[in-house]
């Protein structure tokens, strides 16, 4: 309880990603509130990657998170831009009325 | 024991605004709660010893991913829009749903942390970075820009597309407006713009405009 150890990193980096995943699911209203929650997953991914690459003493996880903040960076831009575009054609971006591809 | 006290509070406080980012009604409230998030992970980060990486994400996130969510949210205007999705009745069926994956991917993922803990000869592998005593810093750019640099070259590359990618996405074309055009500049022949006209004396000339 008082030793901090690899597991205590890991677990927090499973809530996270739970609470990703529960975020996509359960939100039906707001699709900026779904793109938060990718950034939160991808945020669990980086916990785990940042806490073997401490454990194991091997740098090449810190890389790839470096990497991972690139992407996550180009997803969001790319996933608002998507957003104002949408909203600026049918002027909504709830979830429950983005029915065009018939789903 | 300062280094588990600080564990537990930094998670607790990541947690607790995790849970909000999803909850939370106001979606200006989603994006605040999404800034602690990624403060307290970089503390996290700080404090077990990838200080350049709490930094960058300090940097990335809170400076400028998520200063894009809230100027998007305060662009078009859905802050007011509600976000109760445990309130809403026609899309119930969601709930269970999400709740049981989510509860189902959790435990896997402690499984496999189990797995991880009670196999301890797996960590026995040398720390090889830091016997050099070096920081963190310096001995990430060692190998970033050395054994690494084609992927960081590439993920140059992904940044360049998403900034143009978005530029496009988001250019809109308005009319009414008047704009130089280069190809009419470059275009304009001598007989469209001058004209000689034979000036008889004490007469002066008249011209059609």
């Amino acid at each position: 309880m008082i030793e901090i150890g690899i597991g205590h990193y890991l677990t927090l980096g499973a809530i996270i990603f739970s609470i990703g995943i529960i975020g996509i699911f359960l939100n039906r209203k707001n699709i900026i509130v779904i793109l938060m929650s990718i950034e939160l997953i991808l945020l669990a991914v980086n916990i785990n990657l940042v806490t073997f690459s401490i454990f194991l003493g091997d740098l090449a996880g810190q890389v790839f998170t470096l990497f991972i903040l690139t992407v996550a960076a180009a997803e969001a831009a790319i996933g608002l831009a998507i957003i104002v575009v949408y909203f600026r054609n049918s002027g909504t971006i709830r979830v429950e009325e983005i029915d065009k591809l018939k789903g | 024991m300062a280094h588990a006290i600080f564990f537990y509070i930094f998670s607790a406080i990541a947690i607790i605004s995790a849970i909000m980012v999803t909850v939370s009604k106001n979606t200006v409230h989603s994006v605040f709660f999404l800034i602690l998030d990624f403060i307290s992970i970089s503390c996290l980060f700080i404090m077990i010893g990838a200080e350049f990486l709490g930094m960058i994400m300090l940097i990335v996130y809170v400076g400028a991913v998520a200063v894009l969510f809230l100027f998007v949210v305060m662009m078009l205007n859905v802050a007011q829009q509600k976000n109760q999705w445990f309130l809403s009745t026609s899309s119930s069926g969601h709930i269970p749903v999400g709740l049981i994956i989510s509860t189902l991917i959790f435990f896997e993922i402690i499984i496999v942390i189990g797995g991880w803990k009670y196999k301890p000869d797996l960590f026995d592998i040398n720390n090889s970075f830091a016997e050099a005593n070096m920081t963190n810093t310096h001995s990430l750019g060692r190998i970033l820009y050395t054994d690494y640099i084609h992927v960081f070259q590439i993920s140059g590359m992904i940044l360049l597309v998403a900034m143009i990618g978005a530029i496009v996405l988001t250019f809109r074309h308005r009319s009414g407006v008047k704009r130089q055009s280069y190809i009419n500049q470059i275009s304009r022949e001598r007989s469209e713009g001058v004209q000689v006209l034979e000036v008889q004396s004490n007469k002066g000339i008249k011209i059609d405009d």
